[in-house]
């Protein structure tokens, strides 16, 4: 049957993987080729590359970089940060990822989703919503959390769904860094609202979080950043990944759980 | 000799990194002249069925790959899309497919599912073999591969289906008719299992 996806998620800044918190500055925790062969030995399930600057920079995906990240993945592989063309989405696929990944132009440019749903096919153009949570409720942000929207995260998806989206990635702004769970409220909100596959990001900060998201919603992504580089209270620089053993664990979970 | 047709869809490159690591030759081609006399073939993909179709077409090897596939019987395996261009046509697009295998790639009906099988099917699943030799030689039953798709293809034989896989019930995983093959997953992205999968290819 079908697993859930446990994905680590990677950030690039100038050149070098960073870790945020609250969409911060970052900590540098090193370098992007070699967190990917560290990966592939540990035979991950997914894994996602988002270049948080190429947006705010107003600048095009580093394509040579992807094409060497692609090459070395033995991984399916999906690549965010900066496309805004249909063009885009055609190259980074030739270049050998199986999924692009947009925020801020899906927002200011929904027909790209469909646009690029027709060459590239749906199951390949995913939607990443970063999501911050207020006194009025979730609304999404672009640019790396500093723009605001009206847009509400449920209502959203079911459009993106609608215009050909394959995937949607739900990141909480609040929990980014902070390890101290998933928001599980939000998730609830998101997947009543698309049958789309979904991605969880933002929080986890222990296999328990990634088993509890899944003993909840059985077969979804479980995404994290900080709990596959960082070991410690110290978050000491250390590539980690849950073992064949450990996973089937987490994956029983999924099996007989509480259907909704 | 490996030759994966490089027509601008599918991870070409890390098809070619995996034999390379193997010792395997292969060699990726890019226009008729490259792909002529190959001895066995790759046809990967990721995109839409029309959009796969046209770059196969536009990339002028379309004859080539027919004459070494029919005339010649050179082994060749399909990989998701490429696997599905090697049908009669698709739901998903209007061009006609290869028509290698006799069948239609259709979409996964979404009215049979539950909350838990979402379209695309997306992640690791278990792949059933009808037979535990030729492309599947020496891989766990079942084995487990990337999928990543919304339509399959449904061949007009049984016979041509060489493995299942279930979602919202069983479908064609792999086809096989004489020296034409496909998988519907990845198999340049499935760890341990696609490596085995595509050396077994190159020793076909």
């Amino acid at each position: 049957m079908l697993r859930p996806r446990i994905i680590p998620c990677l950030l690039i800044r100038g050149g070098g993987l960073v870790k945020t918190v609250g969409f911060g500055p970052g900590k540098y925790v090193g370098d992007p080729l070699n967190a990917v062969r560290i990966f592939n030995e540990k035979e991950v399930d997914e894994l996602t590359v988002l270049d948080i600057d190429a947006t705010v920079e107003k600048r095009e995906p580093n394509y040579a970089l992807i094409r060497d990240i692609a090459s070395e993945c033995r991984m399916p592989l999906c690549y965010g940060g900066g496309v805004t063309k249909v063009e885009e989405f055609q190259r980074i696929v030739s270049l050998g990822v199986e999924k692009v990944a947009i925020s801020a132009s899906a927002v200011s440019n929904p027909g790209l989703v469909s646009k690029a749903a027709e060459t590239v096919g749906a199951q390949s153009v995913v939607v990443v919503m970063d999501v911050k949570k207020d006194a009025g409720g979730y609304t999404l942000r672009t640019h790396n959390g500093t723009r605001t929207t009206d847009l509400e995260p449920a209502g959203f998806s079911s459009r993106m769904q609608e215009l050909g989206a394959g995937e949607i990635v739900v990141n909480s702004i609040d929990r980014d860094g902070e390890m101290k769970g998933y928001d599980l409220e939000l998730v609830a909100r998101v997947r009543a609202a698309t049958s789309l596959p979904l991605t969880i990001l933002g929080g986890a900060g222990s296999i328990d979080d990634i088993a509890s998201l899944v003993r909840s919603y059985g077969i979804i992504g479980a995404a994290a950043g900080s709990l596959f580089v960082f070991k410690g209270v110290y978050r000491a620089v250390l590539i980690n990944y849950p073992g064949p053993v450990q996973k089937d664990g987490i994956i029983a979970a999924s099996h007989g759980r509480n259907r909704e | 000799m490996t030759t994966i047709v490089n027509y601008g869809l599918g991870n070409v490159r890390a098809i070619a990194n995996i034999y390379h690591r193997l010792g395997i030759p292969a060699r990726l081609a890019t226009t008729a002249d490259e792909l002529a006399g190959a001895e066995r073939v790759i046809l990967p993909g990721v995109g839409a069925f029309d959009w796969a179709m046209t770059r196969l077409n536009e990339s002028g090897m379309r004859g080539t790959l027919n004459d070494l596939v029919l005339r010649d019987r050179r082994p060749v395996l399909g990989i998701c899309v490429g696997m599905q261009m090697m049908a009669r046509g698709s739901d998903e697009g209007k061009l006609e497919g290869l028509g290698w295998i006799n069948g239609q790639v259709k979409r996964f009906d979404e009215s049979t599912f539950t909350s838990d099988t979402r379209l695309p099917h997306m992640g690791w699943n278990d792949v059933v073999p009808k037979h535990a030799d030729g492309l599947f030689n020496g891989l766990e039953s079942p084995a487990r591969f990337y999928f990543l798709h919304s339509y399959y293809f449904a061949p007009d034989m049984c016979d041509d289906v060489l493995a299942s896989t279930e979602y919202g019930g069983p479908f064609a995983s792999s086809v096989r008719r004489g020296n034409v093959w496909g998988v519907q997953f990845h198999p340049e992205k499935s760890h341990a299992w696609g490596i085995r999968l595509l050396q077994n290819f190159a020793s076909l």
